[in-house]
Protein backbone atom coordinates (compact mmCIF):
# COMPACT_ATOMS: atom_id res chain seq x y z
CA UNK A 1 0.00 0.00 0.00
CA UNK A 2 1.29 3.52 -0.69
CA UNK A 3 2.60 5.35 2.64
CA UNK A 4 1.42 8.53 3.61
CA UNK A 5 4.77 10.86 3.63
CA UNK A 6 6.73 12.17 7.00
CA UNK A 7 8.77 15.48 5.13
CA UNK A 8 10.89 17.38 7.23
CA UNK A 9 11.63 20.92 5.90
CA UNK A 10 15.02 22.93 6.41
CA UNK A 11 15.79 26.48 5.60
CA UNK A 12 19.23 26.84 4.52
CA UNK A 13 21.19 29.71 3.48
CA UNK A 14 23.92 30.12 2.06
CA UNK A 15 24.52 26.31 2.05
CA UNK A 16 23.88 25.86 6.33
CA UNK A 17 20.75 24.60 7.75
CA UNK A 18 19.67 27.68 10.01
CA UNK A 19 17.12 27.32 12.91
CA UNK A 20 18.71 25.20 15.43
CA UNK A 21 18.47 21.30 15.55
CA UNK A 22 18.15 20.75 18.85
CA UNK A 23 17.77 17.36 19.54
CA UNK A 24 20.28 15.45 17.64
CA UNK A 25 23.86 14.86 19.08
CA UNK A 26 25.55 16.44 15.83
CA UNK A 27 29.02 17.57 15.60
CA UNK A 28 27.42 20.56 13.42
CA UNK A 29 23.95 20.64 13.10
CA UNK A 30 24.10 23.62 10.61
CA UNK A 31 25.65 20.95 8.13
CA UNK A 32 22.86 19.65 5.54
CA UNK A 33 24.54 16.59 5.06
CA UNK A 34 24.66 15.81 8.11
CA UNK A 35 21.47 16.47 9.12
CA UNK A 36 20.08 14.57 6.02
CA UNK A 37 21.61 11.24 7.30
CA UNK A 38 20.45 11.79 10.84
CA UNK A 39 16.93 12.55 9.08
CA UNK A 40 17.21 9.63 6.95
CA UNK A 41 18.00 7.41 10.34
CA UNK A 42 14.80 8.87 12.05
CA UNK A 43 12.77 7.33 9.67
CA UNK A 44 11.92 10.64 6.59
CA UNK A 45 10.39 9.31 4.03
CA UNK A 46 11.50 12.61 1.72
CA UNK A 47 13.86 15.90 2.69
CA UNK A 48 13.14 19.37 2.23
CA UNK A 49 15.51 22.72 1.33
CA UNK A 50 14.03 26.06 1.43
CA UNK A 51 16.84 28.17 0.68
CA UNK A 52 15.41 31.11 2.40
CA UNK A 53 17.90 33.50 1.18
CA UNK A 54 18.60 32.46 -2.64
CA UNK A 55 19.89 34.88 -4.99
CA UNK A 56 21.73 34.54 -8.54
CA UNK A 57 25.20 35.44 -6.52
CA UNK A 58 24.75 32.78 -4.02
CA UNK A 59 23.63 30.09 -6.51
CA UNK A 60 27.18 28.15 -6.73
CA UNK A 61 26.58 27.71 -2.60
CA UNK A 62 23.35 25.98 -3.20
CA UNK A 63 24.06 24.47 -6.05
CA UNK A 64 27.65 22.65 -3.75
CA UNK A 65 25.17 22.17 -0.78
CA UNK A 66 22.50 19.64 -2.93
CA UNK A 67 25.36 17.99 -4.71
CA UNK A 68 27.15 16.77 -1.48
CA UNK A 69 23.62 15.95 -0.21
CA UNK A 70 22.78 14.08 -3.33
CA UNK A 71 26.02 12.06 -2.90
CA UNK A 72 25.72 11.15 0.83
CA UNK A 73 21.87 10.90 0.88
CA UNK A 74 19.82 7.62 -0.80
CA UNK A 75 16.54 9.03 -0.30
CA UNK A 76 14.43 11.77 -1.69
CA UNK A 77 14.80 15.75 -1.57
CA UNK A 78 13.32 18.53 -2.88
CA UNK A 79 14.98 22.01 -3.19
CA UNK A 80 13.18 24.97 -3.34
CA UNK A 81 13.96 29.19 -2.89
CA UNK A 82 14.93 31.42 -5.53
CA UNK A 83 13.82 29.02 -8.51
CA UNK A 84 12.81 31.25 -11.26
CA UNK A 85 13.84 29.18 -14.78
CA UNK A 86 14.28 26.31 -16.36
CA UNK A 87 17.92 26.80 -16.41
CA UNK A 88 17.54 26.95 -12.50
CA UNK A 89 15.72 23.75 -12.65
CA UNK A 90 17.95 22.30 -14.69
CA UNK A 91 20.96 23.01 -12.22
CA UNK A 92 19.11 21.63 -9.47
CA UNK A 93 18.24 18.65 -11.28
CA UNK A 94 21.62 17.77 -12.58
CA UNK A 95 23.18 18.47 -9.17
CA UNK A 96 21.21 15.86 -7.42
CA UNK A 97 17.96 17.43 -6.44
CA UNK A 98 15.27 14.88 -7.27
CA UNK A 99 12.19 17.43 -7.53
CA UNK A 100 12.43 21.58 -7.11
CA UNK A 101 9.58 23.85 -5.56
CA UNK A 102 8.47 26.52 -7.57
CA UNK A 103 6.41 29.00 -5.69
CA UNK A 104 6.58 33.14 -5.81
CA UNK A 105 7.86 32.73 -10.18
CA UNK A 106 4.96 30.45 -11.20
CA UNK A 107 2.66 33.04 -10.07
CA UNK A 108 4.81 35.81 -11.80
CA UNK A 109 5.70 33.67 -15.47
CA UNK A 110 2.60 31.70 -16.37
CA UNK A 111 4.60 29.45 -18.62
CA UNK A 112 7.49 28.81 -16.09
CA UNK A 113 5.43 25.05 -14.77
CA UNK A 114 4.34 24.04 -18.22
CA UNK A 115 7.82 24.98 -19.67
CA UNK A 116 9.61 22.72 -16.71
CA UNK A 117 7.57 19.84 -16.48
CA UNK A 118 7.39 19.35 -20.45
CA UNK A 119 11.39 19.56 -20.29
CA UNK A 120 12.10 17.28 -17.28
CA UNK A 121 8.56 15.51 -16.39
CA UNK A 122 6.32 16.69 -13.78
CA UNK A 123 7.43 13.99 -11.30
CA UNK A 124 10.11 16.83 -10.54
CA UNK A 125 7.86 19.63 -10.28
CA UNK A 126 6.61 20.79 -7.27
CA UNK A 127 4.99 24.16 -6.65
CA UNK A 128 4.71 25.64 -3.31
CA UNK A 129 1.82 27.69 -2.25
CA UNK A 130 1.55 29.98 0.49
CA UNK A 131 -2.10 30.80 1.19
CA UNK A 132 -3.54 32.80 3.49
CA UNK A 133 -7.07 33.01 4.69
CA UNK A 134 -9.80 35.49 3.31
CA UNK A 135 -13.03 34.12 4.75
CA UNK A 136 -14.75 31.10 4.90
CA UNK A 137 -13.62 28.86 1.94
CA UNK A 138 -10.85 31.43 1.06
CA UNK A 139 -7.55 31.57 0.79
CA UNK A 140 -5.77 34.11 -0.90
CA UNK A 141 -1.99 33.02 -3.03
CA UNK A 142 0.69 34.75 -1.50
CA UNK A 143 4.42 35.40 -3.01
CA UNK A 144 7.54 36.29 -1.53
CA UNK A 145 6.87 34.39 1.47
CA UNK A 146 8.72 34.80 4.61
CA UNK A 147 9.51 38.26 3.44
CA UNK A 148 7.06 40.60 6.26
CA UNK A 149 4.44 37.93 5.58
CA UNK A 150 4.42 37.74 2.04
CA UNK A 151 3.03 39.80 -0.86
CA UNK A 152 -0.64 39.01 -1.74
CA UNK A 153 -2.12 38.56 -4.86
CA UNK A 154 -5.37 38.46 -6.64
CA UNK A 155 -5.42 34.79 -7.17
CA UNK A 156 -7.73 31.55 -5.28
CA UNK A 157 -5.47 29.86 -3.62
CA UNK A 158 -7.71 26.41 -4.34
CA UNK A 159 -8.14 27.41 -7.86
CA UNK A 160 -4.32 27.89 -8.33
CA UNK A 161 -3.26 24.86 -7.14
CA UNK A 162 -5.42 23.24 -9.52
CA UNK A 163 -3.98 25.77 -12.49
CA UNK A 164 -0.68 24.83 -11.72
CA UNK A 165 -1.64 20.40 -11.49
CA UNK A 166 -2.93 20.95 -15.17
CA UNK A 167 0.03 23.05 -16.13
CA UNK A 168 2.13 20.00 -15.18
CA UNK A 169 2.88 20.53 -11.46
CA UNK A 170 3.42 16.72 -10.35
CA UNK A 171 2.62 17.78 -6.41
CA UNK A 172 1.56 20.63 -4.85
CA UNK A 173 2.74 21.84 -1.40
CA UNK A 174 0.37 23.95 0.22
CA UNK A 175 1.44 25.60 3.47
CA UNK A 176 -1.41 27.96 5.81
CA UNK A 177 -0.07 30.79 6.38
CA UNK A 178 -2.54 31.25 9.55
CA UNK A 179 -1.75 27.97 10.57
CA UNK A 180 2.13 28.41 10.19
CA UNK A 181 4.03 28.50 13.41
CA UNK A 182 1.25 28.53 15.48
CA UNK A 183 2.17 24.32 16.28
CA UNK A 184 -1.92 24.09 16.39
CA UNK A 185 -2.44 22.23 13.56
CA UNK A 186 -2.72 22.41 10.07
CA UNK A 187 -4.95 24.34 8.33
CA UNK A 188 -7.48 21.13 7.19
CA UNK A 189 -10.19 23.29 5.75
CA UNK A 190 -7.79 24.63 2.89
CA UNK A 191 -5.43 21.31 2.72
CA UNK A 192 -8.47 19.27 1.87
CA UNK A 193 -9.97 21.96 -0.41
CA UNK A 194 -6.78 21.57 -2.31
CA UNK A 195 -6.72 17.78 -2.64
CA UNK A 196 -9.85 17.19 -3.68
CA UNK A 197 -9.23 19.91 -6.48
CA UNK A 198 -6.19 18.27 -7.86
CA UNK A 199 -5.44 14.70 -9.32
CA UNK A 200 -1.75 14.99 -8.55
CA UNK A 201 -0.27 14.47 -4.50
CA UNK A 202 -0.96 17.29 -2.13
CA UNK A 203 1.64 17.80 0.71
CA UNK A 204 0.85 20.00 3.73
CA UNK A 205 2.58 22.55 5.48
CA UNK A 206 2.31 24.76 7.94
CA UNK A 207 1.22 24.61 11.55
CA UNK A 208 2.34 20.64 13.34
CA UNK A 209 2.32 20.73 16.42
CA UNK A 210 1.46 17.32 17.90
CA UNK A 211 1.20 13.81 16.12
CA UNK A 212 -2.17 14.29 15.95
CA UNK A 213 -1.82 16.85 13.94
CA UNK A 214 -0.36 14.77 11.20
CA UNK A 215 -3.04 12.31 11.84
CA UNK A 216 -6.01 15.08 11.58
CA UNK A 217 -4.31 16.16 8.33
CA UNK A 218 -3.85 13.23 6.31
CA UNK A 219 -7.77 11.85 7.51
CA UNK A 220 -9.50 15.51 7.82
CA UNK A 221 -6.85 17.37 5.08
CA UNK A 222 -7.03 14.11 2.70
CA UNK A 223 -2.73 15.20 2.30
CA UNK A 224 -0.34 13.09 0.84
CA UNK A 225 2.37 13.98 2.95
CA UNK A 226 2.59 15.74 5.77
CA UNK A 227 5.25 18.33 6.11
CA UNK A 228 6.97 20.24 9.27
CA UNK A 229 10.30 21.35 11.08
CA UNK A 230 10.44 22.87 14.48
CA UNK A 231 8.02 19.42 16.07
CA UNK A 232 10.95 16.94 14.43
CA UNK A 233 13.93 20.18 14.61
CA UNK A 234 13.41 21.00 18.21
CA UNK A 235 12.64 17.20 19.45
CA UNK A 236 9.69 17.47 20.80
CA UNK A 237 8.90 14.57 18.47
CA UNK A 238 10.43 11.97 17.09
CA UNK A 239 9.30 10.75 13.41
CA UNK A 240 9.76 7.02 14.35
CA UNK A 241 7.20 7.90 17.23
CA UNK A 242 5.14 10.24 15.01
CA UNK A 243 4.87 7.14 12.65
CA UNK A 244 4.36 4.74 15.05
CA UNK A 245 1.54 6.96 16.80
CA UNK A 246 0.13 6.94 12.72
CA UNK A 247 0.48 3.34 12.42
CA UNK A 248 -1.40 2.50 15.81
CA UNK A 249 -4.72 4.62 14.09
CA UNK A 250 -4.15 2.84 10.55
CA UNK A 251 -2.19 5.36 8.85
CA UNK A 252 0.11 3.73 6.51
CA UNK A 253 3.25 4.68 7.11
CA UNK A 254 7.00 2.93 5.97
CA UNK A 255 7.77 2.14 9.57
CA UNK B 1 34.30 -4.48 -13.31
CA UNK B 2 33.43 -2.67 -16.10
CA UNK B 3 30.13 -0.82 -15.01
CA UNK B 4 28.33 1.54 -17.36
CA UNK B 5 25.56 3.80 -16.39
CA UNK B 6 24.19 5.19 -19.74
CA UNK B 7 23.81 9.02 -19.67
CA UNK B 8 20.90 9.54 -22.56
CA UNK B 9 20.09 12.99 -20.66
CA UNK B 10 17.63 11.69 -18.24
CA UNK B 11 18.59 12.83 -14.88
CA UNK B 12 19.18 11.40 -11.76
CA UNK B 13 22.62 9.78 -13.42
CA UNK B 14 23.84 11.19 -9.79
CA UNK B 15 22.19 8.89 -7.67
CA UNK B 16 22.07 5.79 -9.63
CA UNK B 17 26.57 6.41 -10.13
CA UNK B 18 26.70 7.10 -6.31
CA UNK B 19 24.52 3.85 -5.59
CA UNK B 20 26.82 1.99 -7.89
CA UNK B 21 29.38 3.25 -5.79
CA UNK B 22 28.20 2.50 -2.56
CA UNK B 23 28.13 -1.13 -3.76
CA UNK B 24 31.80 -1.42 -4.34
CA UNK B 25 32.64 -0.44 -7.69
CA UNK B 26 33.01 3.10 -9.93
CA UNK B 27 31.36 3.34 -12.62
CA UNK B 28 31.49 4.93 -15.91
CA UNK B 29 28.60 7.39 -16.82
CA UNK B 30 28.69 7.65 -20.19
CA UNK B 31 26.92 9.42 -23.47
CA UNK B 32 28.99 7.16 -25.89
CA UNK B 33 27.86 4.16 -26.92
CA UNK B 34 30.90 2.46 -28.10
CA UNK B 35 31.45 1.18 -24.37
CA UNK B 36 28.96 -1.04 -24.49
CA UNK B 37 31.14 -3.03 -26.32
CA UNK B 38 33.22 -4.10 -23.60
CA UNK B 39 31.23 -3.25 -20.68
CA UNK B 40 30.38 -6.12 -18.34
CA UNK B 41 27.46 -4.69 -16.39
CA UNK B 42 25.06 -1.54 -17.92
CA UNK B 43 22.66 0.07 -15.97
CA UNK B 44 19.59 2.65 -17.66
CA UNK B 45 17.95 5.06 -15.25
CA UNK B 46 15.63 7.41 -16.17
CA UNK B 47 13.50 9.51 -14.83
CA UNK B 48 10.38 11.57 -17.08
CA UNK B 49 8.30 11.02 -19.91
CA UNK B 50 8.42 7.66 -22.58
CA UNK B 51 8.51 9.50 -25.54
CA UNK B 52 11.52 11.76 -24.32
CA UNK B 53 13.09 8.62 -23.53
CA UNK B 54 13.13 7.03 -26.61
CA UNK B 55 13.79 9.91 -28.48
CA UNK B 56 16.69 10.82 -26.15
CA UNK B 57 17.73 6.86 -26.73
CA UNK B 58 17.55 7.22 -29.94
CA UNK B 59 19.72 10.74 -30.68
CA UNK B 60 22.36 9.66 -28.46
CA UNK B 61 22.40 6.34 -30.28
CA UNK B 62 22.03 3.78 -28.16
CA UNK B 63 19.14 1.80 -28.94
CA UNK B 64 20.80 -0.59 -31.25
CA UNK B 65 23.69 -1.13 -28.42
CA UNK B 66 21.69 -1.72 -25.82
CA UNK B 67 20.05 -4.13 -27.68
CA UNK B 68 22.93 -5.89 -28.42
CA UNK B 69 24.49 -5.72 -25.38
CA UNK B 70 21.26 -7.29 -24.07
CA UNK B 71 21.78 -10.15 -26.89
CA UNK B 72 24.67 -11.01 -25.50
CA UNK B 73 23.87 -12.13 -22.31
CA UNK B 74 25.68 -9.49 -20.27
CA UNK B 75 23.85 -8.26 -16.83
CA UNK B 76 21.17 -5.24 -17.06
CA UNK B 77 19.51 -3.27 -15.06
CA UNK B 78 16.82 -0.95 -16.19
CA UNK B 79 15.47 1.65 -13.59
CA UNK B 80 11.71 3.64 -13.66
CA UNK B 81 12.25 4.89 -17.45
CA UNK B 82 15.07 2.51 -17.92
CA UNK B 83 12.19 -0.60 -17.11
CA UNK B 84 9.55 0.63 -19.38
CA UNK B 85 11.55 1.76 -22.11
CA UNK B 86 12.07 -2.28 -22.53
CA UNK B 87 8.78 -2.98 -23.83
CA UNK B 88 7.09 -3.13 -27.17
CA UNK B 89 4.76 -0.17 -26.74
CA UNK B 90 4.22 3.20 -24.36
CA UNK B 91 0.82 4.74 -24.32
CA UNK B 92 2.35 7.88 -22.53
CA UNK B 93 1.65 11.15 -24.67
CA UNK B 94 -0.07 8.69 -27.50
CA UNK B 95 1.81 5.76 -28.43
CA UNK B 96 5.53 5.59 -28.61
CA UNK B 97 7.39 2.64 -29.97
CA UNK B 98 10.33 1.81 -27.24
CA UNK B 99 13.10 -1.19 -27.43
CA UNK B 100 11.26 -3.92 -27.62
CA UNK B 101 13.17 -6.51 -26.09
CA UNK B 102 10.31 -7.42 -23.75
CA UNK B 103 6.61 -8.28 -25.28
CA UNK B 104 4.21 -5.83 -23.60
CA UNK B 105 3.13 -2.36 -23.26
CA UNK B 106 2.98 0.24 -21.01
CA UNK B 107 -0.19 1.94 -20.20
CA UNK B 108 -1.78 4.57 -17.78
CA UNK B 109 -2.75 3.94 -14.05
CA UNK B 110 -6.13 4.49 -14.92
CA UNK B 111 -8.38 3.55 -11.23
CA UNK B 112 -9.32 7.29 -9.91
CA UNK B 113 -6.18 7.31 -7.81
CA UNK B 114 -3.73 10.38 -7.68
CA UNK B 115 -1.24 10.17 -10.66
CA UNK B 116 2.02 10.11 -10.55
CA UNK B 117 1.73 7.12 -7.81
CA UNK B 118 4.64 9.07 -5.82
CA UNK B 119 5.79 7.99 -2.27
CA UNK B 120 7.09 5.00 -0.78
CA UNK B 121 5.24 1.41 -1.55
CA UNK B 122 5.79 -2.36 -0.89
CA UNK B 123 6.99 -4.67 -3.11
CA UNK B 124 5.89 -8.46 -3.21
CA UNK B 125 8.27 -11.01 -4.06
CA UNK B 126 6.44 -13.45 -6.38
CA UNK B 127 9.39 -14.82 -7.02
CA UNK B 128 12.75 -15.91 -6.00
CA UNK B 129 15.83 -13.88 -8.00
CA UNK B 130 19.46 -12.92 -7.02
CA UNK B 131 18.52 -9.43 -6.95
CA UNK B 132 16.38 -9.61 -3.68
CA UNK B 133 19.05 -11.36 -1.87
CA UNK B 134 18.58 -9.86 1.85
CA UNK B 135 15.66 -7.93 0.71
CA UNK B 136 12.66 -9.00 2.48
CA UNK B 137 9.36 -9.48 1.17
CA UNK B 138 7.05 -6.34 1.92
CA UNK B 139 9.82 -4.19 1.87
CA UNK B 140 9.26 -0.55 1.02
CA UNK B 141 10.62 1.52 -1.96
CA UNK B 142 10.39 4.74 -3.55
CA UNK B 143 8.40 5.35 -6.36
CA UNK B 144 7.16 8.11 -9.14
CA UNK B 145 6.00 7.56 -12.19
CA UNK B 146 2.08 7.65 -13.95
CA UNK B 147 2.71 4.69 -15.87
CA UNK B 148 3.87 1.25 -15.78
CA UNK B 149 4.31 -1.86 -17.69
CA UNK B 150 1.85 -4.90 -18.84
CA UNK B 151 4.59 -7.74 -19.15
CA UNK B 152 3.00 -10.06 -21.79
CA UNK B 153 4.57 -12.59 -20.86
CA UNK B 154 3.56 -13.37 -16.66
CA UNK B 155 6.47 -15.13 -16.39
CA UNK B 156 9.17 -11.74 -16.24
CA UNK B 157 7.21 -10.85 -13.15
CA UNK B 158 9.38 -10.84 -9.69
CA UNK B 159 8.20 -8.42 -7.97
CA UNK B 160 4.34 -6.77 -7.59
CA UNK B 161 2.98 -3.36 -6.20
CA UNK B 162 -0.26 -2.71 -5.29
CA UNK B 163 -2.02 0.82 -6.41
CA UNK B 164 -5.28 0.72 -7.67
CA UNK B 165 -4.20 -2.56 -9.28
CA UNK B 166 -1.16 -5.19 -8.80
CA UNK B 167 1.20 -3.74 -10.89
CA UNK B 168 4.97 -5.50 -12.24
CA UNK B 169 7.84 -3.20 -10.15
CA UNK B 170 10.27 -5.97 -10.54
CA UNK B 171 10.91 -7.73 -14.13
CA UNK B 172 13.41 -10.10 -14.81
CA UNK B 173 14.45 -11.98 -17.87
CA UNK B 174 17.84 -14.14 -18.14
CA UNK B 175 20.16 -11.45 -17.81
CA UNK B 176 17.87 -8.21 -17.38
CA UNK B 177 16.50 -7.14 -14.08
CA UNK B 178 14.46 -3.81 -14.11
CA UNK B 179 12.45 -2.05 -11.30
CA UNK B 180 9.99 0.23 -11.56
CA UNK B 181 10.90 2.53 -8.44
CA UNK B 182 14.26 3.47 -7.71
CA UNK B 183 16.69 1.63 -5.56
CA UNK B 184 18.99 4.55 -5.49
CA UNK B 185 16.49 6.66 -4.18
CA UNK B 186 14.95 3.67 -1.59
CA UNK B 187 17.45 3.94 1.62
CA UNK B 188 19.34 0.96 2.79
CA UNK B 189 17.07 -1.79 0.98
CA UNK B 190 17.74 0.21 -2.43
CA UNK B 191 21.59 0.29 -1.88
CA UNK B 192 21.37 -3.41 -1.33
CA UNK B 193 19.50 -4.13 -4.70
CA UNK B 194 22.52 -2.09 -6.29
CA UNK B 195 24.64 -4.48 -4.74
CA UNK B 196 23.17 -7.64 -5.51
CA UNK B 197 23.18 -6.67 -9.54
CA UNK B 198 26.67 -6.12 -8.86
CA UNK B 199 27.33 -9.37 -7.41
CA UNK B 200 25.20 -11.15 -9.84
CA UNK B 201 27.28 -9.57 -12.66
CA UNK B 202 30.49 -10.16 -11.09
CA UNK B 203 29.45 -13.82 -11.13
CA UNK B 204 28.19 -13.78 -14.61
CA UNK B 205 31.58 -12.39 -15.89
CA UNK B 206 32.67 -12.04 -19.08
CA UNK B 207 33.77 -14.86 -21.35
Amino acid sequence: MLTKRIIPCFDVADGRVVKGIRFLNLRDAGDPVELARAYNDEGADELVFLDIRASPERRDTAIEMVRSIANEVFIPFTVGGGIRSPEDVRQMLESGADKVAINTAAVENADLVREAAERFGSQCIVVAIDAKRLAAGSWQVHTYGGVGGGTPVEIDAVEWAGRCAEAGAGEILITGMDADGTQEGYDLELTRAVSEAVRVPVVASGGAGEPEHMYEVFVKGKADAALAASIFHFGTHRIRDVKQYLAERDIPVRL
Amino acid sequence: MKVVVVDYGAGNLHSVSRAVVNGGTRPLVTSNPSYLHDAEAVIVPGVGAAADTMSNLRASGFVEPIRDYISSGRPFLGVCMGEQALFEVSEEGGEHECLGILPGRVVRFANGLKVPHMGWNQVRIVKPHPIFDGVTDGSYFYFVHSYYPQPADPDVVIGQTEYGVNFASVIARVNIVATQFHPEKSGEVGLRMYANFLKIAATTGVS
